[in-house]
């Protein structure tokens, strides 16, 4: 019970007030498209060189709370994602949006990643050491299956059809091969030097979403004013039907502990697998996609409940967890502070008031997080021609400030235009951005695999081979014959 | 016919007043310069060794009491292909006004010029200004691993042709670069497996994924509780973080400094010489300013601070040594 010694000191004047900044902040440019959690961490850091080590890391760690549950905002209120991470909350937090629940939508998602994050935070308080090791473990065979246990979910993400699915899941895989390869340093698809550094996750996330959205808007068939008419439902409400929704917390908290645990695989596909594990084992599948609580409630608490556990294998080992994770290792760094046993030995005092503040901001992110949610009703209201132009202005300027290129802005309209009139077809875009997270991540630990397994007994072997790929392959192939299995009750149903 | 004239006459009159309105321009530019924020461009991500050492050292340029640069330096990040993005931009589009500057990493976009056709970049199209830091490779095993010297590492791999596996952050990179080495050197097979970053590439060697890496002496240093550091690829050893680590050459490995990954700003060429001048004058002072150098121990970076004359004659002998090295490994 160390980390009790030094809770007081969390509750000084200047560490409350940046707590509280930091917060508002980090839920304000996570609702931003294009200011994912990694960007906003990357961009404070400047900010921390002239704040004790203290100070700089409950900003960051505030902010990176903050981040995740923020991109919820515009997920719900505008279907666009303003992370990755939250790629899942657009699936059934819009539709509910769309039929005037958008204050309940965002009460659940405020509650859920209040309490994900809280078990995340205990996770990373009690179980730091005995989890230590646990980084460690994954190699590239590991994380190759991780990968392609994330291509199981993709069939499911589509609620009109598996085939779609899967073909917009393969547009994703076959775009996340544009540029240059890690491993084997050749390039692949560059016909111009403006794809010679990839499709950039940000703009593709961006564009997919917002843009498509932006043309419907124009197209005149939505007019949201009219639309929406609120239902109002009370806080207590929304606070006892999220708490009766257990299964759902629990699906998504232990996932995202998990997943966060990884290292390398991060909050982006937390939410999307437990999405998908939810909805596969939900007794009203039907519901899923057309406004669903239980499928916000199992992201939004997958993706904060990530946080925490994606700081472990970082604070101990150097291992960041998660892509935001590796910003905060340079702000660690920054102040002298190097992972590993000196963190908890010589810098205790450090990182225990870092690891308390992080639990104190996930109540702050609640209070906040659910009176901004009160504000939504706005956003709503603002008639549709307004809302075109500042999702547009949102979407050009998010995607600038990512790197600093112009082509990156030219790569999300092109590729926001074309996903509009694919949806026309029934496409959705949440397979193609999940393909687009995942294929570099496959390919390139294969790729790590096959070389070290050419210098053991082959690639067959080193796959398949140890409790730990046997586990994963065998999590891949439940989840396979699960979704099948569901779908052939669902047609004898019928 | 007249009109025509008249056009071009006015054409041209326009013409030589903008000209002589953007020479006036650029003459008081030469004196005042400079007049506001600079930018920095890094070819990495934000958070990675690069970008964090290069927001350290340009933290000083605008302190009111010092008489550095007094604009402060904004650091913008174009990551991606490993380097060559952010690079291709820097010598193909950056003015050349003084205002543009960017970071560079030797060996990388040296050794990245030579390997590929669609590079934009060399040592001819840049003008250095200044080096802030050197970070040597080290050879590194993991903490229960068999070998606790160069020689056991190299009996094994002399019975056991090709199956010892080394990580490193990427090809063409200074790991890379060092591993090249150390196989011709010791003319056993070895594996490279590269990996996304250094960071990976450290966590494999930790993990017992690899059985052993070239990695960062920064980074090798902050974790070593981890791992086993047998070698250092530099002339001499590094006496501030690791004094007791030998170098390959002691180990009777000959291999140099090649590898070693130097990081220091630049300018595009055509820039002012009056401006390069005057930055190669104030940039090394700003980076040995006693925050700074305090800063960056912390972080455990080691600095080299290397004036224009030094950083040239370095990349030039770089140059010369790469292109040996990496004759006949042209990328496919």
């Amino acid at each position: 019970m160390e980390f009790l010694n030094y809770f007081s000191n969390v509750f000084t004047f200047t560490n409350i007030l940046i707590l509280t900044l930091g917060t508002i902040g980090g839920l304000l440019m996570g609702a931003a498209p294009g200011l994912s959690p990694t960007m906003a961490v990357a961009l404070l850091i400047p900010f921390t060189f002239r704040m004790t080590a203290e100070q700089g890391l409950i900003m960051l760690g505030a902010v990176y709370t903050a981040t995740v549950a923020g991109g919820a905002i515009s997920a719900i209120l505008l279907k666009i994602p303003g992370a990755p991470a939250n790629i899942a909350t657009v699936i059934d937090g819009y539709p509910m949006a769309k039929k005037g629940r958008s204050t309940e939508a965002l009460h659940y998602c405020f509650i859920s990643s209040f309490i994900g994050g809280v078990i995340g935070i205990l996770v990373l308080i009690f179980f730091t050491p005995v989890l230590a090791d646990f980084a460690l473990k994954f190699g590239p065979s590991h994380m190759f299956w991780i990968a392609i246990l994330g291509v199981t979910v993709i069939a499911s993400l589509d609620s009109k059809s598996i085939i779609k699915g899967l073909f917009s899941g393969a547009i994703g895989l076959w775009l996340a091969t544009i540029g240059y390869d890690a491993i084997l340093g050749v390039e692949r698809f560059v016909f111009n030097p403006i794809f010679s550094g990839g499709i950039n996750i940000i703009a593709a996330l961006v564009g997919l979403f917002a843009i498509p959205q932006v043309l419907s808007m124009l197209e005149g068939k939505q007019s949201q004013a009219d639309q929406f008419q609120m239902e109002k439902k009370s806080l207590l409400e929304s606070f006892k039907y999220n708490i009766s929704r257990i299964k759902a917390l629990i699906v998504g908290s232990v996932t995202g502990t998990i997943i966060g645990l990884i290292p390398g695989a991060g909050g982006q596909i937390a939410g999307l697998v437990s999405y998908a594990q939810i909805k596969k084992t939900s007794t009203n599948k039907e519901n899923f996609g057309k406004g669903e609580p239980d499928g916000i409630i199992a992201a939004e608490s997958a993706n904060n409940a990530m946080v925490g556990p994606s700081l472990v294998p970082l604070l101990t080992l150097g291992i960041p967890g998660s892509p935001t994770a590796a910003v905060l290792l340079g702000g660690l760094l920054i102040h002298g502070l190097f992972p590993g046993s000196n963190l908890f030995t010589v810098y205790a005092e450090t990182t225990w008031t870092f690891i308390n503040s992080l639990l104190v901001a996930q109540f702050m992110m609640l209070i906040f997080g659910l009176y901004i949610s009160g504000l939504a009703k706005y956003v709503m209201k603002t008639p549709t021609h307004y809302m075109a132009a500042a999702i547009t202005i949102l979407a050009i300027f998010g995607t600038y400030s990512v790197q600093h290129n112009f082509a990156d802005v030219i790569v999300m309209l092109f590729l926001g235009t074309t996903m509009f009139f694919l949806s026309k077809f029934g496409f959705t875009a949440a397979p193609i951005v999940l393909g687009i997270i995942l294929g570099p991540i496959a390919e390139t630990n294969f790729n790590q695999a096959k070389i070290i397994a050419d210098t053991q007994n082959g690639i067959f072997d080193y796959l398949t081979s140890g409790p730990l790929n046997l586990t994963i392959i065998a999590l891949c192939l439940i989840s396979i014959l699960y979704g099948a299995y569901g779908d052939k009750a669902k047609k004898e149903k019928k | 016919m007249n009109m025509k004239s008249s056009l071009i006459k006015k054409l041209l009159l326009s013409l030589t007043f903008i000209l002589s309105f953007f020479l006036g321009n650029m003459a008081v530019q030469a004196g005042d310069y400079p007049d506001r924020p600079i930018s920095v461009v890094v070819a990495y991500n934000p958070g990675g060794a690069t970008d964090f050492q290069a927001r350290l050292v340009t933290m000083m340029a605008a302190h009111p009491k010092k008489d550095y640069l007094g604009q402060p330096i904004v650091i913008i990040n174009k990551p991606g292909a490993g380097g060559k993005v952010g690079w291709n931009w820097f010598a193909s589009k950056a003015r050349n006004d003084g205002y543009d500057l960017a970071a560079y990493n030797v060996p990388h976009f040296i050794s990245q010029s030579i390997v590929f056709d669609d590079t934009k970049y060399n040592i001819d199209n840049l003008e250095p200004i200044a080096n802030w830091g050197a970070d040597p490779a080290v050879l590194i095993v993991g903490p229960d691993s068999q070998f606790n010297s160069v020689a056991d590492l190299l009996k094994f791999a002399k019975a056991n042709p090709g199956k010892v596996t080394f990580s490193g952050a990427g090809k063409f990179v200074g790991h890379h670069i060092a591993f090249l080495q150390f196989q011709k050197a010791s003319g056993v097979k070895i594996t490279y497996v590269p990996h996304t970053g250094g960071v990976p590439a450290l966590a494999a060697v930790k993990g017992g994924q690899v059985m052993a890496g070239f990695n960062n002496l920064s980074d090798a240093y902050r974790s070593q509780k981890d791992i086993k550091i047998l070698a250092i690829a530099d002339l001499q050893r590094e006496e501030t973080f690791l004094p007791d680590v030998p170098t390959l050459k002691e180990e009777g490995v000959d291999v140099d400094n090649s590898s070693v990954n130097f990081r220091g700003i630049m300018a595009p060429k055509g820039t002012d010489p009056k401006i390069i001048e005057l930055l190669a004058a104030k940039v090394p002072l700003m980076f040995n300013d006693k925050k700074t150098l305090g800063q960056m121990k912390k972080g455990g970076s080691p600095m080299r601070i290397m004036n224009r004359a030094e950083v040239q004659a370095m990349w030039k002998e770089r140059k010369k040594s790469l292109t040996k090295l990496l004759a006949g490994l042209k990328a496919e």
